[in-house]
Order: structure tokens, then C-alpha cells, then sequence
């Protein structure tokens, strides 16, 4: 013990910073502030810095060159001693961050944490939530898979809607006229120095200005920030009601991050690495591109927003909602911080989550893609055969060969693009059916051209039993028999 | 002029210099950063003419699956230089060479002899099949490549990546 306090004091006098760092440690925070609402951003910082250690370590055998990278993860997963671990403790480790990174946010958010004068901290936060997204996408790349290739070649899409230059914005993006070698070396230095510079940097920063402006304190409804007023009513709490940080309030930190990593080590263990899921091979056509998780919100605004609406959408959207995010402390950096006195707060998060968690979950399984194998592996349901007429029959092998069942479901089994065909007779008539199977319309191509006229007679004639038994057909009412 | 006021002049000339010069080199360093950095979106076109094998490998009324490999790779492109098409066969000399992308946001499109429609994974868009579209978020036909047949082969011209800001290729 006396030699470690030797060795320490020698250390200290040449190094001189022991003074500064005890008393970064042991300054005075509100006392309000030692709660467990607060632990979130040091337990995002403490992923960040698991991630840093998995990806250099990943970095030792990974190689981002796109003709050995798919070979290298092969490696990583099945022969590389514990690589499976090191890629499941970095995958799961980036959806934990920005999990964590959000909670953060939101708790920063309600409580009026942004407020005067922390306006620049909550700016460098937002510096930081773009940054941790980059890393995703990015990362997310380097996993050079056919997810990979093809979300490539979405962003790119996306670049190309840009007026004018969109073109010229898609070879910078690419490193070149289409995605290559090139493109993931691109992308991997954007992963590995660029954005971890920036993060670096900024984490820097956003901590600074924590520790310089002080943590915030619990707010209270009916204290009103005021920029007169607020520095001198903060130190008084400090003064009166002040806590040293290390250990009163660095504790709780201390308790969450270590049971965050926990559960990381055992989410990683439990559920492995995420992927690869296939040779980054474009002329592998049978393939479904998904984002990761947490970009599967966008993937499905993409399907479900009105064409026409797309590029407009795609171009002003972002800059218009990072614009806001920024701007936030200017427009409300004074008044009340409390949730309890901001409706419009505590709305605007119930919506933006709810509308995000939906369009997640719509994207976990993606109503709108017609299942592209449905029409040879979903067979007809035995009920629906049994004592058809000819003819009937016929209909019903013609809606599995000409891929209906690829977008329509009978016995639950089959796509969800359109409705399902089990009460078909029940909501149209003969003719609706004729008409709605030539002429196509809402999501459905026209099959004019596709079907003769005794293709259609039989598959309307196998339509024509498809109700509830118990429930009668629908009819024209200007025909009384069908 | 006394002594103090000579000497301050010179510092900072001296001072006034040092950043001139800096100034004026790291300016330069610049040029050669952002030559390299941009030459992606310099070069006007990457487009070849590539053969696509001969016609009588594709039957007629047939649409199907070719591939090309793409004429500026590099040794270390692996697998994506190979880019794959579908040829869609009218009759005699008739073709139509559609990009595997789809216009809506790149993803691969897949081709269904049975209801001849071509179906797209991602979004949920569908071309009939001489590319107009069918259904979907998909705002344009699917994007063709020029091409030309010329001794009993199919050559089309090709290389680049075709998006919306680029569709003829």
C-alpha cells in the first residue's frame, strides 16, 4: 500500500494532474441530480467505449476489401477462436448504444436539461446522435452482405434524387459509377477514423461542458429558467443542497453501466453475431434487402409514403427535422423545464416513439413485399378443393402459377400485400372480380394481358366459393341471380 | 523609431509571415486532398460497350436473366463487378435490356414468367413486362440500357449505376 502511494507520488509530481482530476471527481452537483433518471448518458459512453475496443479488435482480422471482406467474416464467425463473440458483442453493442443514446435524449429532452446554458451541450449532443447513426450505417456496411450491396445501392437511389448534381453525389458516395471495391474502402474509413474522430471530439466537448456547467438540476414545476436570474439560483442549490459527485451521484452511474455491460455480454452470447447473411454476389438476385433494426422505421416509410410525395420528402425531411433538433434550445431555452408543465413536449415524444415503434414493427415483417416464393411453397388449403368443380379447380392452380399467392394469402398462408382471398366472394361480385383482375387497380398490376378470357372464367369460378360457409355471396342488386 | 517599437515591428512581421506562409502551403495542400477526394464526381462517364453473348442464347418472347462483368473493375472488386440484367426477347432482333435496379430505390427485381411481371423485394413494386410500371412506390418504367446487335452478339453499353439523376445510361 505504501509503495503504491510512492509509486502514485511519483507519478503525480511529474504528471501534476491529481489535484484536477480529484477535483472533477468530488464537485459539488445538485443533490436532485443523484437519481436514476440521470445514468443514461454515462451508460451510452460506456458502450461506445465497448465498441471502440470489439471494432479494433474485429479490425485485426476483418478485411474491407470487397473481394475477402464476405471471407472474413465467414472467418470471424466459424474459425476465428471467440470472432463470433467479438462480432456479436459489437453488434449488439451499436443497438444497445443507440438505444441508450436515445433513452438519453428523451430524458435530457423532458427535462429542460437544454435549456439556458446548455444550449451548446445539447447541440454537441445532437452532433453526436447524427455521428452514432453514421457509425451504424456504416457499420452496418462494412458487414459487406447482400443487405450491404443493396442498401448501397438504396442510398445511392436516394442521392440520386437530389436536383441537378444527384448524379455526381452518387459517384462521390460510391468512389466511383457503381458499387465496388472501392465504395466499401470508403466507407470503411469513414467507420474506423472520420466519424470516430468526430465522436471522439465531440464526446469531449459534451462532457466539458457538463462538468463546466454543471449537471442538471431536478426540474421542479413552477421554477422558471430565466437568464438573469438562472447561474446565480443554480449555485445557491449547489451551495446549499450539493452533493460531491464521486461517489454520491457517480454511483448510480457506476450500478447501471456495469449492468448494462452485463447484459450485453449475455444479450451476445444468447443471440449471436448478427448476420452475414449472404455473399455480397449482385448476380445472387433471390435475395431480401432489410436495413438493421434500427433503421427498419425508414424502410418502411419508404414503402408507405405516396410516391409522389417521395423525393420532396426524402430531400427537405432531414435537414427539416435535424434543423429543428438543433434549433431546439433557441426556440424554448427559457421557461419551464419540468415535463409536468409542457404538454407539448411529453406529446411530441409519445408521438414520435409511437410512430417510430410502428413503422419498426410494420418493417419486421413488411406487409407490403409480396413474398416471392409464396406462389410454389403455400399450397392450396385442402378445404378449398374439396368438392370443386373442375373448372374451379383449374382457377385455383391458376392463383398459385401466375404468382397471386404472392400477394395474396388463402388459409393464412401467402403475401399480405392484398387482401386475403378467403371472403373474396363475399366482398365482390362476378363482374367486380372480372374487372378488378384485368384492369388491375389500388396496389394490383392489370392480368389483362397475362390471362385469356377462360383463364379468368376459372379462376372467378373458383373466387365465386371463397365465402364463409353460412355466409351467402355478394350479388349485384340489378341482377337477382348471379 | 526607438529601439522597442523596431523590435516589436520585426516580431511581428516575422509573426504576420509565419501565418502567410502557413496560409498560403496548407491552401495548397488542399488542392492535391480534394483532387483525390472528388475525382469520383469528375470523370463524365464510365460506359462501355459490353457483350452480352450471342442472340441465340436467348429465345424468343423469353425474358431472362444475363450478366455482365463490369468493364472498370478493379482487381480487388471481387463479386460486384459482376452485374446482372434481364434481356427480354420481342422476336428477331428486338430486344429490350432492362437494369437489374429498380426505380424506386435500387433493389434487385425479380422476374415471374407465369404472370409476367417483374417484382421488386423491398417496397412492394411491380413492372409489367416490357418495364412500365405495374404497382408500387416505383416512379418511372424500369431503366433500359442501349444496346445494339451487331455480329449475331448483344452488346449494350454499360458501367454505371443507374439512379433517378442519371436514368439513361
Amino acid at each position: 500500500m505504501q509503495r503504491l502511494k510512492s509509486i502514485g507520488a511519483w507519478i503525480d509530481e511529474r504528471v501534476q494532474l491529481g489535484s484536477a482530476i480529484a477535483e472533477v471527481a468530488e464537485h459539488p452537483v445538485p443533490r436532485s441530480s443523484a437519481s436514476w433518471w440521470y445514468v443514461f448518458g454515462s451508460a451510452t459512453l460506456v458502450v461506445f467505449i465497448l465498441q471502440v475496443v470489439t471494432g479494433i479488435c474485429l479490425a485485426t482480422v476483418y478485411t474491407p476489401a470487397a473481394d475477402r471482406a464476405w471471407n472474413s467474416l465467414i472467418y470471424l464467425d466459424y474459425q476465428q477462436p471467440l470472432g463470433w463473440y467479438l462480432r456479436a458483442l459489437h453488434g449488439w453493442g451499436s443497438n444497445f448504444m443507440i438505444a441508450l443514446m436515445l433513452v438519453h435524449m428523451v430524458q435530457v429532452f423532458l427535462f429542460g436539461a437544454y435549456k439556458y446554458p446548455r444550449e451548446l451541450t445539447w447541440v454537441a449532443g445532437c452532433v453526436l446522435l447524427l455521428s452514432t447513426l453514421g457509425m451504424a450505417f456504416t457499420g452496418q456496411v462494412l458487414r459487406f452482405d447482400q443487405n450491404a450491396y443493396w442498401g448501397l445501392g438504396i442510398g445511392a437511389s436516394i442521392a440520386g434524387r437530389f436536383p441537378l448534381v444527384g448524379f455526381k453525389i452518387v459517384r462521390l458516395l460510391l468512389g466511383g459509377p457503381i458499387i465496388a471495391g472501392e465504395t466499401l474502402s470508403r466507407f470503411f474509413a469513414l467507420h474506423v477514423f472520420v466519424i470516430p474522430g468526430l465522436l471522439i471530439a465531440f464526446v469531449g466537448l459534451h462532457l466539458f461542458l457538463v462538468l463546466r456547467l454543471g449537471i442538471n438540476e431536478w426540474p421542479m414545476p413552477g421554477r422558471i429558467v430565466r437568464r438573469d436570474t438562472y447561474l446565480e439560483e443554480y449555485r445557491n442549490i449547489v451551495r446549499t443542497d450539493g452533493e460531491p459527485f464521486f461517489p454520491y451521484a457517480a454511483q448510480k452511474d457506476l450500478v447501471f453501466a456495469g449492468l448494462i455491460i452485463l447484459s450485453l455480454l449475455v444479450v451476445a452470447a444468447i443471440a449471436g453475431p448478427i448476420g452475414p447473411n449472404g455473399p455480397p454476389d449482385p448476380t445472387i438476385i433471390q435475395t431480401v434487402p432489410r436495413p438493421d433494426l434500427f433503421f427498419l422505421w425508414l424502410f418502411s416509410l419508404f414503402a408507405l409514403l405516396p410516391p409522389w410525395t417521395e423525393t420532396f420528402l426524402m430531400l427537405v425531411g432531414p435537414p427539416l427535422v435535424i434543423g429543428i433538433l438543433f434549433a431546439l434550445p433557441f426556440i424554448s431555452g427559457t421557461g419551464e423545464k419540468s415535463w409536468r408543465r409542457r404538454p407539448v413536449s411529453v406529446v411530441i415524444v409519445i408521438l414520435t416513439f409511437t410512430l417510430i415503434g410502428t413503422l419498426t414493427w410494420l418493417g419486421t415483417f413488411s406487409p407490403w413485399s409480396p413474398v416471392m416464393e409464396a406462389w410454389s411453397s403455400a399450397p392450396t388449403p385442402f378445404d378449398y378443393v374439396k368438392g370443386r368443380t373442375p373448372l374451379e379447380l383449374q382457377g385455383a392452380l391458376l392463383i398459385q402459377s401466375k404468382q397471386c399467392r404472392n400477394c395474396h394469402s388463402l388459409g393464412g398462408e401467402g403475401g399480405l400485400r392484398g387482401p386475403a382471398l378467403d371472403d373474396t366472394a363475399v366482398r365482390l361480385t362476378r363482374d367486380q372480380m372480372v374487372r378488378q383482375i384485368i384492369q388491375g387497380g389500388g396496389n394490383m398490376p392489370a392480368y389483362g394481358k397475362n390471362l385469356t378470357p377462360a383463364e379468368v372464367n376459372a379462376i372467378v369460378a373458383f373466387l365465386a366459393t371463397m365465402h364463409p360457409r353460412g355466409e351467402p355471396p355478394a350479388h349485384d342488386s340489378a341482377t337477382p341471380s348471379d | 523609431m526607438d529601439q522597442s517599437t523596431e523590435k516589436t515591428s520585426r516580431r511581428t512581421f516575422l509573426f504576420r509571415l509565419g501565418l502567410a506562409i502557413n496560409a498560403i502551403a496548407v491552401a495548397i495542400f488542399a488542392i492535391p486532398i480534394l483532387g483525390y477526394m472528388l475525382s469520383p464526381a469528375r470523370r463524365f462517364t464510365w460506359l462501355d460497350w459490353i457483350s452480352l453473348g450471342a442472340v441465340t442464347d436467348y429465345p424468343e418472347n423469353q425474358t431472362r436473366l444475363s450478366e455482365y462483368v463490369n468493364p472498370y473493375r478493379k482487381p480487388w472488386d471481387g463479386e460486384t463487378a459482376r452485374i446482372p440484367c434481364w434481356v427480354r426477347r420481342m422476336s428477331g432482333e428486338s430486344f429490350q435490356v432492362f437494369a437489374i435496379n429498380c426505380t424506386h430505390l435500387g433493389c434487385p427485381v425479380r422476374w415471374f414468367a407465369g404472370s409476367d411481371l417483374f417484382m421488386c423485394p423491398c417496397h412492394g413494386g411491380a413492372f409489367y413486362a416490357d418495364g412500365r410500371h405495374a404497382s408500387g412506390p416505383p416512379p418511372r418504367p424500369l431503366y433500359q440500357y442501349r444496346h445494339k446487335v451487331e455480329a449475331g452478339q448483344l452488346w449494350v453499353r454499360a458501367g454505371e449505376l443507374p439512379t433517378l439523376g442519371q436514368p439513361e445510361v
